[in-house]
């Protein structure tokens, strides 16, 4: 390995290296306070790694990984995910679990395998940062062992997400034994030079659509998502939300793009039935649901289904529109969660529609957070949510998918209805009589995060050029 | 410079009395209305003075937003934008008024919408972007849906929901046909921008451009309303407080026609001319169909709203009839009916405060109890049925002669629609004011505030039937669509 290697995959390695480190401290002492600091110091000095890396980009260390501006953006994003949702977790765990510190371990660890995705650029290291991030999603969903669903949620994820690798593997192997490459540039070469797409290599890239799509959350892989939101300790639900989510995207990015999907109809057609699924099924499902988690959990469904659009748009402006509103997806999902979080008391989640009554009267400002994000969800003006879904319908416009826009454009009012009826609820009267509503606990350190989130969502919503020439430049580089 | 000032202005506002209001509600008020009367005086002044300036467009700003994009800032003030803003600060320093007693709860958070709203709307008619023109369209949406959700009467999160849905789902259509626009501009050109100017000329097929004219045209139709799309107005307007229904009718459905007179003809005139046939039918079933379900209304809110579906039908036939005459007639109809409508839902509101209901069979005989506030409602049912001497009349006058050139059928039987207006508005007057007299009732008469309202609206609507000629004048300052 060498020295510019060892410099480009600085974040990756810095926090897995944390990880160790922090399992030998908790076996010193068991103290969850000097856990968490340390955990936070190994997110900032990861998302410091980045710096050096940016010296020697693009860099490639064959034949697993690469690094490039795209990877280490996405890098960047992770971390940075990860580090708030950190912060919002202290307070929560504190309150609720006796054994807190391993917590600190599986959830660098799941993010250290979402950081290997973004990296990677082989069906090796697709499998392995997968494979970290599920065992690890294992234990964090199933953590808070005294409650009731959580144990079902854990379950339903280990045996789904087995089950989804191994269709991946089966898929993998059958590209493999056609093309005989696994690396993504070697199966592109292979395929362009054969000129089609042979039954078996069709039939794998299905079966890797499986494993992938089960990460993604899309439609008709998507029957886990409302439980397991449901059932996870809410700091996790928003990692699932976003960082998992967000890694497998990247590595379907890169996939895409080195195999040329474009150029294939099939591939297309099956993303676009599971877009259009996505996007109805979401919105669809979450019009009734009174449990917050899960209305969020279906949303996010239809999330993916909106950056599918994009993503088939066939042009440039797709790719920019997708790193666009994952960053504006993250910012707001993980601002939701963090709603939630904060809202919550020591021995219950707020997670019906009820917990948030009149909140507006009772907790202005919280209730102010919630609703920016909500709406950026619903992609209204001022939001970064508003400008990622242009950037999406101008995307569609751009590659003329009109048929697909349509839906995005019937999906986005239904989706539309369900946001506001939360909103609608946090306005509402306070219910008199004896109502007893949830004691929120309100850290200081998650609102301060909130806020920041806020802001950021709103900056981006009303300067957005800064982001998207970023953006753009670095997508110039990986097509 | 001063266009930007124009819109930052009630923003500030907005933050301003939210906090306020927290230290005092009557501050909260003060400020909001001491920021609408300065925009008012700014419009006003710039409308004292326009005349000397020799050209179309009195003001223009512009500075690059996202140049990534093809995005600006670019706010320009022509004739009929002048006029517009200054009916919105107009009504809107009315709408903090009206609520000075009305709304007593959450007054900040009241005041933060209402400005807010009024910001949006000011965008609207600024703005020569289309980017912009759609994050202003949008951004109007949210205030108003609170105003209507948190302040309205029994059923109004229905209305709001409702209200907010057919918005969307309008604009997003137009959202899909300003990309397609910008696109095309941008592969036959070169040069992808989304100012207004250069989208003029965009060279394309006839057929593109009545699929993209039809994108823009449905929001503006939902908006507008025209039937079929105007099944939101009648729920909204019946549920929103005084000053919601105030802004909806006199100001939101304003935006809709500002956008068929500003966008629709002239980024598409060929499929304008095509399908006028078809929008001005639709427009004729609006003025009568919309009169007749007023007419069959016992809600006095609710009748007053399905009147405005039966005004706003002739703007969609005088816009649609490319001459000047029903230009100039169009323009008088938004700001007539800005103000007359506005007041019968002052006087609506008014009502409600004093007697608890809007069963217009419950009241009746009320002139010998309040004859000033009889003698008002005299005035603005007159002028909705189109009375020589008030402003609706100018109005309705001009679009129908306009049309006449364009259609004379059409024209027939929008003038029928004058007949269907006399009908109801008579009837608001027999069952509210004059015969049997419900004696629970002692309601008092117009109090001050309420006076000095209702004068203002009273001299507006007098000076806009007798002395139309200065609004003429300026409206006479912007590109119109002229076949």
């Amino acid at each position: 390995m060498s020295f510019a290697d060892f410099i480009s995959l600085g974040p990756l390695i810095t926090l897995f290296t944390a990880v160790v480190i922090s399992m030998l401290l908790i076996a010193i002492r068991r103290n969850h306070r000097i856990t968490y600091a340390f955990s936070l110091l190994a997110y900032l000095m990861a998302l410091t790694a980045i710096i050096p890396a940016m010296l020697y980009i693009p860099h490639a260390v064959p034949p697993l990984l690469v690094v490039d501006e795209f990877s280490l953006f996405n890098t960047g994003l992770v971390l940075t995910s990860g580090f708030i949702i950190l912060l919002l977790s202290y307070n929560y765990f504190q309150e609720r679990e006796e054994r807190k510190e391993e917590y600190y371990l599986l959830l660098p660890l799941a993010t250290t395998g979402a950081l290997v995705l973004v990296v990677s650029r082989h069906f090796m290291s697709l499998f392995l940062g997968l494979e970290i991030l599920s065992i690890s999603l294992y234990g964090l969903i199933a953590y808070l062992r005294a409650r009731e669903r959580s144990d079902e949620a854990g379950i339903k994820y280990l045996i789904l997400a087995a089950l989804s690798s191994a269709f991946l593997l089966f898929g993998m192997a059958l590209v493999y034994a056609f093309t005989g490459h696994m690396d993504f540039p070697g199966i592109g070469a292979a395929l362009r030079q054969a000129g089609y797409i042979p039954v078996t290599v069709l039939a794998g890239f299905g079966m890797m659509l499986i494993g992938i799509g089960f990460k993604l959350g899309v439609v008709p892989f998507h029957m886990w998502a409302p439980d397991i939101y449901e059932g996870a300790p809410l700091p996790v639900s928003a990692f699932i939300a976003t960082i998992s989510k967000g890694g497998m995207l990247v590595v379907l990015i890169r996939f895409y793009v080195d195999i040329h999907g474009n150029d294939y109809s099939m591939i297309w057609w099956m993303l676009a039935i599971v877009a259009v699924a996505s996007m109805f099924v979401g919105n669809w499902l979450a019009l009734t649901q009174q449990n917050i988690k899960r209305i969020l959990a279906y949303s996010s469904i239809a999330h993916m289904g909106y950056i599918l659009v994009a993503f088939l748009s066939g042009v440039q402006t797709g790719l920019e529109a997708i790193s666009f509103y994952l960053v504006a997806y993250f910012i707001t999902s993980i601002g939701a969660f963090g709603v939630l979080i904060v809202m919550s008391s020591s021995v219950q989640d707020a997670e019906t529609l009820d917990d948030y009554r009149g909140m507006f009267w009772r907790y202005p400002w919280v209730a102010t957070v919630f609703t920016a994000m909500l709406l950026s969800l619903a992609g209204i003006p001022l939001t970064a949510g508003f400008i990622g879904k242009f950037y999406i319908v101008m995307a569609g416009v751009n590659g003329h998918m009109w048929f697909l826009l349509f839906m995005l454009v019937i999906n986005s009012v239904i989706g539309l209805y369900y946001y506001i009826r939360i909103i609608a609820m946090m306005f509402k009267t306070p219910a008199t009589g004896e109502v007893t509503y949830i004691k929120p606990s309100l850290p200081v350190a998650g609102n301060i995060t909130l806020m920041l989130l806020t802001l950021v969502l709103i900056g981006l919503g009303v300067y957005p050029t800064a982001m998207m020439q970023l953006i753009q430049q670095m997508m110039k580089m990986i097509v | 410079m001063i266009l930007l000032l124009l819109i930052i202005i009630p923003l500030a506002g907005a933050l301003l009395s939210w906090i306020a209001a927290s230290r005092n509600a009557l501050w909260s008020r003060y400020i909001a209305l001491a920021c609408l009367l300065i925009d008012l005086a700014i419009t006003g002044q710039i409308w004292a003075t326009h005349e000397a300036s020799g050209g179309r467009w009195l003001y223009q700003y512009k500075v690059d937003w996202v140049p990534h994009f093809g995005i600006s800032l670019n706010l320009a003030m022509d004739g009929l934008s002048l006029l517009m803003l200054v009916l919105t600060f107009f009504l809107g320093a009315l709408a903090v008024l009206i609520s000075w007693k009305e709304i007593n709860q959450r007054v900040g958070f009241f005041h933060f919408n209402l400005l807010f709203v009024l910001a949006g709307i000011t965008g609207v008619f600024l703005t020569m972007d289309l980017f912009l023109f759609y994050f202003f369209w949008e951004m109007m949406l949210i205030p108003m849906y609170f105003l209507i959700g948190i302040w309205g009467h029994e059923n109004r999160e229905y209305a709001a929901n409702k209200f907010f849905l057919f918005t969307q789902a309008g604009g997003l259509l137009m959202l899909l046909a300003i990309l397609a626009l910008y696109f095309i501009h941008g592969a036959n050109t070169g040069v992808y921008t989304y100012d207004y100017f250069s989208l003029l000329h965009t060279p394309m097929q006839q057929e593109t451009a009545r699929w993209l004219m039809l994108g823009f045209l449905i929001a503006f139709l939902v908006k507008l309303p025209a039937v079929p799309f105007h099944t939101w107005l009648p729920d909204a307007h019946t549920e929103a407080p005084t000053a919601g229904s105030v802004i909806l009718a006199g100001l939101l459905l304003k935006t809709g026609a500002y956008g068929i007179l500003r966008l629709v003809l002239p980024l598409f005139p060929e499929a304008s001319v095509y399908f006028a046939p078809w929008i001005m039918f639709l427009g004729v079933l609006g003025i009568i169909y919309g009169g007749m379900l007023a007419y069959a209304q016992t809600d006095l809110k609710r009748l007053i709203a399905y009147t405005s579906v039966s005004h706003m039908g002739f703007v969609l036939v005088g816009a649609f009839s490319f001459n000047a005459l029903a230009y100039e007639g169009v323009v008088m109809q938004m700001i007539a009916h800005g103000i007359s409508t506005g007041a019968l839902f002052i006087i609506a509101g008014a009502l409600y405060e004093r007697i608890h209901t809007r069963n217009i069979l419950e009241m009746g005989g009320l002139w010998s109890r309040m004859p000033v506030m009889g003698s008002a409602a005299m005035i603005f049912v007159m002028a909705s049925l189109g009375l020589p001497g008030l402003g609706n009349f100018v109005a309705e006058f001009l679009i129908l002669l306009g049309s006449w050139q364009a259609n004379r059928w059409i024209t027939v039987f929008a003038a029928i629609g004058l007949v269907v207006a006399t009908a109801y508005s008579l009837r608001i007057m027999q069952k509210v004011f004059f015969g049997p007299g419900n004696q629970q009732y002692a309601p008092a008469d117009l109090n001050k505030r309420e006076l000095v309202i209702i004068v203002a609206l009273v001299m507006a609507i007098l000076l806009l039937g007798l002395h139309p000629q200065p609004v003429l004048n300026t409206s006479q300052k912007t590109d119109y669509v002229v076949r």
